[in-house]
């Protein structure tokens, strides 16, 4: 591997220009002339525009513009879209409502803008902005997905009676209920799975640039895959043709899902760059993004899991209701359906299953991916419905576990999903020796004896990641393909710069990209830049979103390397005299193996450039680029369990221990897979814990601060023990799986089995707040 | 944030002939309320005048029965000075549980009782430990000086200059933080004063901001003990609910707290 090849733990290039307070973020770009927009957000959740009066905003000192959303329509700026078409089980395609980047008419959730001031300063623009008179019309607002489905309920569109976007099913509803008319045994459980609001460090922001001459845009953007942004832009907004469109999303700080989506306020600042003639920035503030960035999560689930007499699942029914917020966010329809109902067999042989999802408008902000998306959602309802299900058959929630664990690879589920490889007793077994599984109960009896209620959860999880190979994905209804691409580039001087298709956020693409490049050459990563973020510099990339981008972006990567050493090869042996065949690559160097022949990789890369001695018809250059498409989703899994203590006094949770077992497959870097991982987990036990994005019965936003909404610190976490169970994956030539997600889609039901383990009651809601708690152990 | 102007006073007599000057000033004094106030265009003070940099207005003093904290003295100060932790270890143990490292290196005593939050933590130990606030123009026993939601009895212009503590026999401090803003969702200082008095108050929990809890008091009267609160019922009416806790929980968190305050006092 070398010291800083594939499985090294390098520490992160990247983290000099991060932790010097030098990353180069939107915010911190100014361009020439540039003009400042404050967007004018609608209080009411739910309300009619009947008019918009600018004229006293006009006349203040600064401002250029006050646009509003009608302005927008006149203007031909296309609906915002959402890119997964999903059928519902009668045949019929779900239904939308048009989503404008501004409210010609009528604003559906608290946040949604309506009009925009431009100005020379933000402040500025918010002084304008707070004498631009807007006529609302208030109407009967719906936030609660229960009350949005029930007649007479406030509708929301025209479009979609009431308030249902599509009513979804998979698996097979014959063979299912056969398998429960047979059962020994049924266990039923309900539950929420709680709206979170991401919150990634860095607000949203965006910075348009209009050039009159050109014709040409150019959008910086806090974005997780500038090149989707640039596509949806220029096909469906008509902002402006993609060669007349550069989008940069530059250092972005997080994303977690969040920042996939096109969201209005770039679309405007585009629109308003040309309209004004000059770039426009607009920074979001931390309310602001509480208020529109895509929420996650929030589903009201019911399921059954039946069981044969020697507690073999045979079968498993789920119903649930998604809450898709006001407007149908880009990527929301597949969350709900494609990433959540076809995880729903978890690790478990499961004959049969039926799954059924109800999609629903409410008066809220729109909701979509969130780090796991829909896969957090199925893992927690299964982990929830095993750990029940071994306390009403009376068994050790781990033995049931492996009762039922799928043992033969590949395997088929009757929910679309073929797991390729796995080996889940392995996983399970090695986190149940990290923490002492068998010691717990005596653990657990000396906690008593000090006043404390101790309890141990267990979570297996998989989820499908590496999204995902084209042809599958577009047989489902997705608007677009998943591969990745890359290229390299070897300098006449023998530096590498590497351009992909994913983007960075956080994931540090930056060393880990140049980990592979060491491997194969054993040149030091220091000789390796990594270009991404740039449509003018990067051929056409998907992004960085469900754990692909080494699954799938360094796949590509690989792939292109290949074909530029196989050229690079031919000339070492050309002026080495050698065969080809004979010519190995170590230590920068290509060598005839069995020889001390050997020419350096600077000469080989220079001979290509000054192309005085190349085989014959030989191109000059030494630069490949590849296209890859995987051939089936990556399966991570592993096993978390959880340790706890609750104060009765309080229903305030400490953990004891926190143990995580994960089969990523190969690492590339093991120190910035477990920075992932607690990333992951600290997402998981927040949900567990803390966060819960909340409206009152009128649709107003009641966490729209972290003075309310409680973010997960370092002191409500444990120290984590993590461990790794490793079966490689066969999908790719590199055996990765991905590790981005798993720890937010393990880390929720291991805590709340935890936690309901050690107050004895089972019937817990996320997040499982002290007073939560602590009012379920004292209830009747 | 609208335009203000900003002033730095240095003496407590030049920040009142300069809030005297202005049309609508505040007083500024580790900006830990004020600020984000003014970041969200909720207040618009004409002029801004820091305290924070008066010489006179920073420092922990003890002498004989007293301790002393200057009203701009940052809460580090006070859960850090050897002179708090000696005479009331429960005081420093309060002020270091205040928010987070950041709010605790700028936000001051004095900014904290005249904000008089119903969830912050130093009116507890203010009204438990009978102390005197005093200002620029008097003193004002503890008692008299909350009166409710976000009101004191500071007359407009009136500055806090520092606040003296009785020192007690025994004194313990117990919290439940919230879990987003880690101010109290409910705490609770009970004191045994040298000369056998027993005052207890609850932060976080009744609508009406801090308050005394007289059936406690009652029952340490007569035992100080945590097992002398079992009986205590504490009702739920007039408590605060949101979506952090319920009034029942606080209700029960004011009597929790309050075993936990006496066994910490010992
Ligand atoms: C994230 C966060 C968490 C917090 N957590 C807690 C917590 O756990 N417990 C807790 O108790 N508090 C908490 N606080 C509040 C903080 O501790 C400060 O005490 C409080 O914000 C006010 O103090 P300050 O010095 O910052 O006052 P400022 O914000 O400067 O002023 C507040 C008000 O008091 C007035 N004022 C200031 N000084 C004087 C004076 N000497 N005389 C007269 N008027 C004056 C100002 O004019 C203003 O109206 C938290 C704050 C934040 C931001």
């Amino acid at each position: 591997m070398g010291v800083e090849g594939i499985g090294a733990r390098v520490v992160r290039k990247e983290d000099k220009r991060f932790i010097t307070g030098k990353g180069r973020y939107v915010d911190d770009i100014k361009l020439t002339g540039m003009t400042h927009a404050y967007f004018i957000r609608s209080p009411h959740a739910h309300a009619k525009v009947k008019g918009i009066d600018s004229s006293a905003a006009l006349k203040m000192p600064g401002v250029v513009a006050v646009l509003t959303g009608k302005q927008l329509v006149d203007d031909k700026v296309g609906n915002l879209i959402c890119g997964w078409a999903i059928t519902s089980k009668d045949g019929s395609p779900m239904k939308m409502g048009a989503w404008p980047a501004m409210a010609p008419e009528t604003v559906r959730f608290v946040g949604q803008a309506v009009a925009v001031v431009i100005a020379e300063s933000k402040n500025l623009a918010r002084d304008a902005a707070e004498a631009v008179v807007v006529d609302y019309e208030e109407l009967p607002a719906v936030a609660d997905m229960q009350a949005a489905i029930k007649a007479g309920a406030p509708q929301l569109h025209p479009e979609a009676p009431g308030n249902q976007v599509y009513d979804w099913v998979i698996g097979d509803e014959g063979a299912t209920d056969a398998a429960f008319s047979k059962a020994a045994n049924v266990v039923k459980l309900d539950v929420t799975n709680n709206r979170l609001a991401p919150n990634a460090m860095e607000p949203r922001a965006a910075i348009a640039d209009y050039d009159a001459a050109e014709e040409h845009f150019t959008l910086y953007t806090t974005s997780q895959n500038p090149h989707v942004a640039r596509l949806v832009l220029s096909a469906f907004y008509n902002i402006a043709p993609e060669h007349k469109l550069r989008v940069i999303a530059p250092d972005v700080g997080g994303g977690f899902g969040s920042k996939i989506f096109i969201y209005p306020e770039e679309m405007v600042a585009l629109w308003a760059s040309k309209k004004v003639g000059r770039p426009v920035k607009w920074t979001g503030d931390r309310t602001e993004a509480f208020l529109t960035d895509a929420h996650g999560r929030d589903h009201v689930t019911h399921a059954e899991m039946a069981f044969d007499t020697s507690n073999k699942i045979i079968g498993l029914k789920v119903k649930t209701y998604a809450n898709f917020g006001a407007y149908m966010s880009l990527f929301s329809s597949s969350v709900p359906t494609y990433l959540y109902a076809t995880l729903l067999s978890g690790q478990y042989n499961i004959p049969a299953i039926h799954a059924e999802v109800i999609g629903v408008y409410t008066n809220t902000t729109p909701v979509d991916a969130y780090r796991g998306a829909g896969r957090p959602e199925a893992s927690y309802l299964i982990e929830r419905l095993m750990e029940t299900a071994a306390r009403q058959l009376n068994v050790d929630p781990a033995e049931l576990r492996r009762t039922n664990f799928i043992t033969q690879f590949p395997h088929q589920t009757p929910v679309i999903m073929a797991y390729d490889t796995g080996d889940f007793n392995a996983s399970l077994d090695a986190a149940m020796k990290a923490i002492d599984y068998a010691g717990f109960a005596a653990r657990k009896a000396q906690a008593k004896s000090q006043g404390k209620l101790r309890g141990i959860g267990v979570s297996c999880y998989i989820e499908a990641c590496g999204i995902a190979p084209s042809k599958a994905v577009g047989s489902l209804g997705a608007g677009v393909g998943l591969w990745e691409s890359a290229e390299v580039r070897v300098n006449p001087v023998g530096t590498i710069e590497i351009l992909t298709g994913s983007h960075s956020h956080g994931q540090g693409h930056e060393t880990t990209f140049c980990q592979l490049v060491a491997d194969r050459l054993g040149v030091p990563i220091s000789q390796v830049s990594i270009v991404h973020g740039d449509t003018d510099k990067v051929q056409f990339g998907m992004g960085t979103y469900g754990s692909r981008s080494a699954a799938v972006g360094l796949t590509a990567i690989l792939k292109a390397m290949e074909k530029m050493e196989s050229k690079a090869k031919k000339i070492a042996a050309h002026a080495l005299e050698a065969s080809e065949a004979d010519i190995v690559i170590e230590n920068g160097e290509f060598k005839v193996t069995g020889t001390d022949k050997a020419i350096a990789l600077p000469m080989v890369a220079l001979a290509a450039y000054t192309a005085h001695n190349l085989p014959d018809g030989m191109e000059p250059g030494l630069k490949e680029s590849a296209f890859y498409d995987p051939t089936n989703f990556t399966f991570p899994a592993g096993a978390y369990i959880c340790e706890l203590e609750v104060d009765p006094g309080t229903g305030k949770t400490s953990f004891i221990n926190f143990v995580a077992a994960d089969d990523f497959g190969r690492l590339i870097n093991p120190m910035i897979v477990e920075g992932q991982v607690h990333g992951g987990l600290a997402q998981g036990i927040g949900q567990a814990l803390l966060e819960h994005a909340i409206y009152d019965a009128n649709g107003q936003p009641v966490t729209a601060s972290f003075m309310d909404y409680a973010m997960p610190r370092a002191d409500d976490l444990p120290s984590f023990n993590l461990s790794h169970t490793t079966t490689l994956c066969p999908g790719n030539p590199l055996g990765i799986k991905g590790c981005g997600e798993a720890g937010a889609i393990g880390a929720s039901a291991a805590v709340i089995n935890a936690i309901t383990d050690a107050i004895g009651k089972n019937n817990l809601e996320m997040p499982a707040t002290p007073d939560r708690v602590w009012r379920t152990i004292h209830a009747a | 944030m609208y335009q203000t102007t900003y002033h730095r006073a240095s003496s407590v007599d030049e920040a009142a002939s300069l809030f005297a000057k202005s049309s609508e000033a505040k007083f500024l004094a580790g900006g830990q309320t004020l600020l984000p106030v003014m970041k969200q265009r909720l207040a618009s003070p004409s002029d801004v005048i820091d305290l924070a940099k008066i010489k006179d207005m920073i420092g922990v003093e003890a002498s004989g029965d007293t301790l002393t904290i200057k009203a701009a003295t940052p809460h580090y100060d006070v859960a850090t000075s050897d002179a708090a932790k000696k005479a009331i270890p429960a005081l420093a143990y309060l002020a270091s549980l205040i928010g987070d490292p950041a709010v605790r290196y700028r936000g001051t005593i004095g900014g904290s009782i005249a904000n008089n939050d119903p969830a912050a933590d130093y009116p507890a130990a203010l009204l438990a430990l009978d102390a005197t606030v005093k200002t620029n123009k008097r003193s004002i026993a503890a008692s008299d000086f909350f009166k409710g939601l976000f009101t004191t009895a500071l007359e407009d212009g009136e500055i806090v200059t520092a606040v003296s503590f009785p020192v007690p026999a025994k004194a313990g401090y117990s919290k439940m933080p919230h879990p987003a803003s880690r101010f109290a969702l409910t705490g609770v200082f009970v004191a045994q004063t040298k000369s056998g008095e027993v005052r207890v108050a609850a932060t976080g929990a009744s609508q009406n901001g801090v308050m005394r809890v007289s059936a406690i008091e009652a029952a340490l009267k007569t035992n100080w003990s945590p097992a002398a609160i079992d009986s205590v019922s504490i009702p739920a009416s007039g408590l605060l609910a949101d979506i952090h806790g319920t009034a029942e929980y606080r209700a029960n968190l004011v009597k929790v707290m309050a075993q936990r305050a006496v066994a910490a006092a010992g």
